[in-house]
């Protein structure tokens, strides 16, 4: 099954237009959107703050804890509120990406509390949901080794393609996905899922692919970034 | 930060340099989600608050065989303040949720009976989900304004075959009937306060919050542990009925 053209007009390996803006939300000790194509996610951090209960307090090193949510309205059939297994998982897979660059050891008893909440879906969100926690976490202050951007890549018919929208991800033919997430120095891959049926080279270059969106989405963090110091 | 806020007060003062009957402005911005039939910020001071309609179809109350109805929650999520925790929502989020389905439903700002599709058998439900992004306190005036704004942008999903075709908008715009506007008000010592910020949220004695709509009075909704005098209540309604106007304009700008 070829496909030649994206649906969109996209080049394969061209990613949805995206925006980026820190400091969205006041109360938050650090907070940013980032919006790719259609799909927004706003994140908040709050913290380093006292851990409860008590007993999940660790004395050598802080807690990192995340949780992904999608607003009730945020896709056509209405999401009803409040966790799923989905969601569960999403935030599970969250904090595994973003924990590798923050430093945990230097706030003993505490947690980092990251609340990321998806206003607009269309495709693409657990990773719009990472980009924008890592902007959130720097913005808050919490000393980081790396930053962390995330895109999805996936096979959809016999291409490998970045940053899937909803219509592709819903191909009649299948499509793979492949969520990706890269440390923006280090190149390290911190988040990476796959359900479907690939190749090993297929894999080894959807990581490529990822590695270049990555690359752009971190410049958009940096520029976010720099814009809430100038306008201090 | 109480006895702060409370010896201001005595001298006439607000922590933001605000008058005992000012609002802080209002804004409000429509369609801020496309995948939702309706949706709104609304954002007050710093208080901002996002609101989603989405439409479905569903079977009428048995004594309402006519009618569609609406369903209103607020999810206090833990992205808009340090106080906020995940879970189920919470006696205050209820209670939010609440004030804003009576302002809408007993002011009868939507004519239930153009909800109904096929009598006793399939009617509209309207999903009113509130979520505030940032508590710089009166989530509830925020809460209630941007619920009108969505409203008022709501388009109908596609019906088709007695099947909803989620995604698929139709051109049919849902009627608002009227748009009560909510206005909070606390009180501090002996003194009157309009839309209170979150620190002075935190040394409120007692609150009211008061629907109207052209002049009258839609929904009370009184809170705290103190009591208010009818003078009070008095002064309260007049200035909710003076600053009518003033919201609606926000209301009717909004882009």
């Amino acid at each position: 099954m070829s496909y030649n053209k994206r649906l969109d007009g996209r080049k394969f390996d061209e990613v949805r237009k995206m925006h980026a803006k820190v400091g969205i939300i006041k109360r938050a000790d650090g907070s940013a959107m980032f919006q790719i194509g259609d799909t927004i996610a706003l994140a908040a951090v709050y913290g380093p703050r006292e851990l409860h209960p008590k007993f999940l307090q660790n004395p050598e090193r802080g807690v990192l804890r995340c949780n992904y949510d999608m607003a009730s309205f945020s896709v056509t059939e209405r999401k009803k509120p409040g966790p799923t297994r989905r969601s569960t998982e999403i935030s599970l897979v969250t904090e595994k990406a973003l924990a590798s660059v923050i430093d945990l050891d230097l706030f003993p008893n505490t947690v980092i509390d990251v609340f990321i909440v998806i206003t607009q879906a269309n495709a693409g969100t657990r990773c719009a949901g990472i980009s924008a926690a890592a902007m959130a976490l720097a913005h808050a202050g919490i000393p980081m080794k790396d930053m962390v951007a995330a895109i999805s890549v996936g096979k959809v018919g016999d291409k490998i393609v970045i940053d899937l929208d909803k219509e592709e991800e819903d191909f009649e033919e299948g499509a793979t996905d492949i969520p990706v997430a890269m440390t923006a120095r280090g190149k390290e891959v911190t988040l990476l899922q796959l359900d479907g049926d690939v190749t090993k080279d297929e894999v080894m270059e959807a990581i490529k692919v990822a590695k270049k969106g990555c690359d752009e989405i971190h410049k958009i963090q940096t520029k976010a970034l720099k814009e809430i110091y100038k306008n201090e | 930060m109480n006895d702060y806020i409370v010896s201001l007060i005595e001298q006439g003062k607000r922590i933001d340099g605000r008058k005992f009957d000012e609002m802080r402005e209002a804004h409000v911005e429509i369609n801020i989600s496309k995948n939702a039939e309706g949706s709104a910020r609304c954002k007050i001071g710093d208080t901002e608050v996002m609101v989603g309609v989405k439409m479905d179809v569903g079977t009428p109350y048995p004594d309402s065989p006519d009618e569609g109805s609406i369903i209103v929650t607020t999810e206090l999520s833990p992205i808009a303040s340090p106080e906020f925790e995940l879970g189920p929502p919470g006696i205050q989020a209820t209670e939010i949720a609440r004030i804003v389905d009576r302002g809408i439903r007993e002011s009868k700002a939507i004519d239930m009976k153009k909800l109904g599709i096929v009598s006793g058998e399939k009617s509209w439900l309207l999903f009113i989900d509130v979520y505030p992004v940032n508590d710089d306190g009166n989530l509830i005036d925020a809460s209630a304004l941007g619920t009108l704004a969505a409203l008022k942008n709501t388009r109908y999903v596609n019906y088709e075959n007695g099947k909803v075709k989620f995604g698929e908008f139709t051109d049919k715009k849902l009627e608002l009937e009227k748009t009560p506007i909510t206005f909070t008000f606390i009180k501090i010592g002996n003194s009157i306060l309009l839309d209170p910020n979150a620190r002075e949220e935190k040394a409120a004695e007692a609150r009211l919050s008061i629907a109207v709509y052209g002049g009258r009075i839609h929904a009370l909704q009184k809170g705290g542990d103190r009591g208010f005098t009818e003078d009070e209540i008095e002064k309260m309604i007049d200035i909710a009925i003076k600053k009518e106007k003033d919201l609606k304009k926000v209301l009717d700008k909004a882009k």
